[in-house]
C-alpha cells in the first residue's frame, strides 16, 4: 500500500485529570473510508477535534502528506490553517450550516479563500474585474455540480435552516467537500437519518471515496453505516485504541465484543 | 337562549381581570400619584401629603379602560386570527421588486430636496443631519448587521474622522478633500486597535469593551488639553471649499465667480450635495462588500464561527476587517461633521450617538440598507419634529418644553419596535448570490450574531 494520508502517531488528549485520547496511533488512507467507533465516552471527538485542530492535542503527532509529499504538522496548526493550507475538511456532530443563508450561499463561503484570492482581497471585486467574475462563475458551477451530487439543486435558493434535516446533513457535507479537501472528517453523518436517508449517505460516501481522491475518516454509531461502507475500522475504547482492521475482523475481535456488550463473569 | 345567558359566563371573568388590573394599578400608582412630597421649607424637611383622589381618579380610569378592552377589543374565543407573519410595510420594502424602484425615488428626491419651495436653511439643516445618520447607520450596519459584533462605541471613530480633519486641516493646512482619505485612513487603524483586544470577547462583554472604548477616545479628547484643545475643543476649522472656490462675498468666492447673488444659502446646498454624495458613495461601496466574498464572510460569521473556521476563513482577519471598514465610513462621516460645523469638542461625541446610530440600525433591520434610511428618518426626524410640538403647551402649560420628550420617543419606539418589529423594519435578507429567483430570508432563520 501506498504512504498513508494521515499518520496519526501516539495523539493523547488530557482534560486536567482526565485523558480523553490515551496515545492512539492510526493510518487513514487515501480512497478509503476509515471508521473510527466506540461507545460514548470513548473519546472518538475528541481525537476528531485533534486531527481538526478545534484541540490542540498533549501529546503526539499528527502528519498530512499531500500527492506532492509535502507533509504537514497538524498538532502545530490553527485550526482554520488546516483547512485552508493541509486541506482538511470536517462535518459536525450537530449540524452548523449558515442557516439564514441559502444552500448556493453556503456552498459559495466554503470557496472563500479561492475567491478573496480571485477578487484580489476584495479590491478587484468592488470593480468586478473580468477575471473576479470568472471565478465567481466558476465558484457557482462547482456549487452547483455538488448540489446535483447529493441532490438538493431544487433548495439551492432556500435558506439552509428550511432544508429538512437529512438534506442539512448532505448539504454540510457537500459544503466540506467545496472546500477541495484531501481527507475528509465526518463526525457522526448518519445520526437522525432514516434507512432511506442513511443508504443514500452510504452511496454518497461511496462516490466521493471512489471519484474525488479524498480519504475520509468518520465516526459512527450507525453499525449499519459503518460495516457496510468501511475499508477500515478503528476501535476505541476508554481513550485507548482496542482495534484496528476491516470490518470483519474487527466485528470478531474479542476485545471489541468486550467493549460493546460487556462479557460474563464466570 | 336568552341573550344575557350568553354573556353572562364570559363577564364575570372580564370584570375579574379588570379588577385585578386595577388593583396592581393601585400599587403602582399609590408612590406615584397617591403621595406627594412637599417642602416644608424650614427644618423639618420634606413632608408627605395624600392624593386620595387623584389615586381614585387613576385607579378608575384603568378599570374602565381594561373593561372597555376586554369588551370591544381582545381576541374572543373562537375567532383567532392566523399569525401575521410579516407587516405591509416590511413586505414591501422587503420584495427586491419594490426595493430596486424605492431605492432610486429616494435618491431622486433627496436630490431635488434643496430646490423645493419649503427647503429654507432649517430644513436643509436637517436634511444634512439625517444623511450624516444613514451614512453612520450604513458604516455600523457593517459591524453590528453583517458581522453580528455589536459595537456600542461606534461614535468614537465618527470623532477620530472630525478630530483628524481638524488637526490636519489647522496644523498642516490640508483641504478637505485631501483629509477626508486620512481620516477613513486614521479611523479604520483605531477600528483595528479596538478590533485586536475585542476578539476574543463575545455578546455582553464585547459591548461592554466597545462601549469602554468610546469614552476612552471622548475623554482623551477632553483631557489632551495641548492637542486637542480640551472641553474647549477645536475652533476656526477650515470649511470645504467648491474646487477651491470658497463660499464668501469676496471676488474670488463661489458666489462671484459664477456671477451669482451671494448667500449662505449656497454653502449649505454645497454641504447638503458633499453629505449626499458621501452617502451615495457609502451605499455603493456596502452593498457591493456585501455581495463580495469578504461580506459573505461576515454574514457567515455572525451564522456561526465555529464552522468559518472548519471552512479555512481566517475570522481574525474577517472581523478586523468588518471593525476597519465600518470605521472607515464612521471617519469619513466625522470628517465632514468637522467641516460643516468648523468646529468639534469632545461634547458632540458622548454615548447617545453611539446610541442613537445603534438604534437606526436596529431599528431599520440589521442587513436592510433601505431599512437604515426609513429608521434615521425616524429617528433624526422624529425628534425634530417634537420641537415644532409648540402647541402643546396650551395643554400641559407654558413650562412644557416638548423636545425634552426625546427620550420618551426613543424608549416609546423601542417599546413598539419590540411589540410588532423585533427584527427592524426589514427584517428579511437578500441573498448574495442566487441560482435561479432572488428569495428573502425570512429574519426566523437568521441568526443575530453572539458577539
Amino acid at each position: 500500500m501506498s504512504q498513508p494520508l494521515l499518520t496519526v502517531n501516539n495523539l493523547t488528549m488530557r482534560f486536567g485529570g482526565l485523558t480523553a485520547v490515551d496515545s492512539v496511533t492510526f493510518d487513514v488512507y487515501r480512497n478509503h473510508i476509515t471508521a473510527v467507533i466506540g461507545p460514548n465516552g470513548a473519546g472518538k471527538t475528541t481525537a476528531f477535534n485533534c486531527i481538526t485542530g478545534f484541540y490542540k492535542p498533549t501529546d503526539g503527532q499528527i502528519v498530512l502528506r499531500h500527492k506532492d509529499d509535502k507533509e504537514f504538522k497538524l498538532e502545530e496548526m490553527e485550526d482554520f490553517r488546516i483547512s485552508q493550507h493541509a486541506k482538511v475538511a470536517r462535518t459536525f456532530q450537530n449540524i452548523r450550516l449558515f442557516g439564514g443563508m441559502t444552500v448556493l450561499e453556503n456552498l459559495m463561503i466554503a470557496q472563500h479563500n479561492h475567491l478573496m484570492k480571485a477578487s484580489a482581497y476584495t479590491i478587484g471585486g468592488i470593480f468586478n474585474t473580468p477575471s473576479y467574475q470568472r471565478a465567481q462563475e466558476a465558484a457557482k458551477k462547482k456549487a452547483l455540480s455538488w448540489m446535483d451530487r447529493v441532490g438538493i439543486t431544487d433548495r439551492a435558493d432556500d435558506p439552509a435552516a428550511a432544508l429538512p434535516y437529512g438534506a442539512q446533513r448532505k448539504l454540510e457535507i457537500a459544503r466540506a467537500m467545496c472546500t477541495d479537501p484531501v481527507l475528509l472528517c465526518l463526525d457522526e453523518p448518519a445520526a437522525g437519518l432514516n434507512p432511506k436517508e442513511s443508504e443514500e449517505l452510504n452511496a454518497l460516501l461511496r462516490s466521493i471515496r471512489d471519484h474525488d481522491d479524498v480519504g475520509i475518516l468518520l465516526i459512527e454509531h450507525d453499525m449499519s453505516v459503518v460495516m457496510e461502507i468501511s475499508d477500515h475500522i478503528i476501535v476505541l475504547d476508554y481513550g485507548r485504541k482496542i482495534s484496528d482492521g476491516t470490518a470483519t475482523e474487527v466485528r470478531n475481535d474479542p476485545a471489541v465484543i468486550k467493549a460493546y456488550l460487556g462479557v460474563v463473569e464466570e | 337562549m336568552s341573550l344575557h345567558d350568553q354573556t353572562s359566563p364570559s363577564l364575570l371573568p372580564m370584570i375579574k381581570r379588570s379588577v385585578i388590573a386595577t388593583i396592581i394599578a393601585f400599587f403602582l400608582f399609590l408612590p406615584t400619584l397617591g403621595l406627594k412630597t412637599t417642602a416644608s421649607g424650614g427644618v423639618d424637611g420634606l413632608f408627605l401629603t395624600y392624593r386620595w383622589l387623584l389615586l381614585g381618579i387613576g385607579c378608575g380610569f384603568i378599570f374602565v379602560i381594561r373593561m372597555a378592552y376586554e369588551l370591544f377589543w381582545a381576541p374572543k374565543d373562537g375567532d383567532q386570527k392566523p399569525a401575521k407573519t410579516q407587516s405591509a410595510l416590511a413586505k414591501t420594502l422587503g420584495s427586491a421588486k419594490i426595493a430596486k424602484s424605492v431605492g432610486p425615488l429616494l435618491l431622486a428626491f433627496a436630490i431635488v430636496f434643496p430646490f423645493l419651495p419649503f427647503s429654507d436653511r432649517y430644513i436643509l439643516d436637517l436634511g444634512i443631519l439625517i444623511i450624516t445618520y444613514v451614512m453612520l447607520g450604513w458604516g455600523l450596519q457593517i459591524v453590528v448587521g453583517l458581522a453580528g459584533l455589536l459595537d456600542l462605541g461606534y461614535v468614537a471613530f465618527y470623532a477620530v474622522g472630525a478630530y483628524s480633519y481638524a488637526l490636519l486641516s489647522i496644523h498642516f493646512g490640508f483641504g478637505f478633500w485631501m483629509c477626508l482619505p486620512l481620516a477613513g485612513l486614521l479611523a479604520a487603524t483605531w477600528g483595528i486597535v479596538l478590533g485586536f483586544p475585542v476578539l476574543r470577547l463575545r455578546g455582553d462583554y464585547l459591548a461592554i469593551v466597545t462601549l469602554a472604548f468610546g469614552e476612552i477616545i471622548r475623554v482623551i479628547l477632553l483631557n489632551w488639553r495641548g492637542f486637542t484643545g480640551g472641553s474647549n475643543g477645536l475652533s476656526s476649522i477650515p470649511r470645504p471649499s467648491f474646487f477651491g472656490l470658497p463660499f464668501n462675498q469676496e471676488p474670488g468666492g463661489f458666489a462671484a465667480t459664477f456671477g451669482l447673488e451671494y448667500s449662505s444659502m449656497q454653502r449649505i446646498v454645497f454641504l447638503y450635495f458633499l453629505i449626499l454624495a458621501l452617502a451615495v458613495f457609502t451605499f455603493f461601496v456596502t452593498a457591493r462588500l456585501r455581495r463580495l466574498p469578504i461580506g459573505r464572510a461576515w454574514e457567515a460569521l455572525r451564522e456561526d464561527e465555529i464552522a468559518c473556521r472548519s471552512l479555512g476563513i481566517n475570522t481574525v482577519n474577517t472581523k478586523l476587517s468588518a471593525f476597519a471598514i465600518g470605521a472607515m465610513f464612521g471617519g469619513f462621516a466625522g470628517s465632514f461633521f468637522a467641516a460643516k460645523q468648523a468646529f468639534v469638542s469632545p461634547e458632540s461625541f458622548n454615548f447617545m450617538e453611539s446610541a442613537t446610530i445603534l438604534a437606526i440600525v436596529v431599528l431599520g433591520g440589521m442587513s436592510s440598507q433601505l431599512g437604515v434610511v426609513f429608521s434615521a428618518i425616524a429617528m433624526v426626524g422624529g425628534v425634530e419634529l417634537l420641537r415644532q410640538l409648540q402647541f402643546l403647551k396650551v395643554i400641559f402649560g407654558n413650562d412644557f418644553d416638548p423636545s425634552q420628550l426625546r427620550l420618551l420617543l426613543f424608549g416609546l419606539a423601542m417599546v413598539l419596535m419590540m411589540l410588532w418589529r423585533p427584527r427592524g423594519l426589514v427584517s428579511t435578507r437578500m441573498p448574495t448570490v442566487f441560482l435561479k429567483d432572488k428569495k428573502t430570508v425570512s429574519a426566523a432563520m437568521i441568526s443575530q450574531g453572539r458577539g
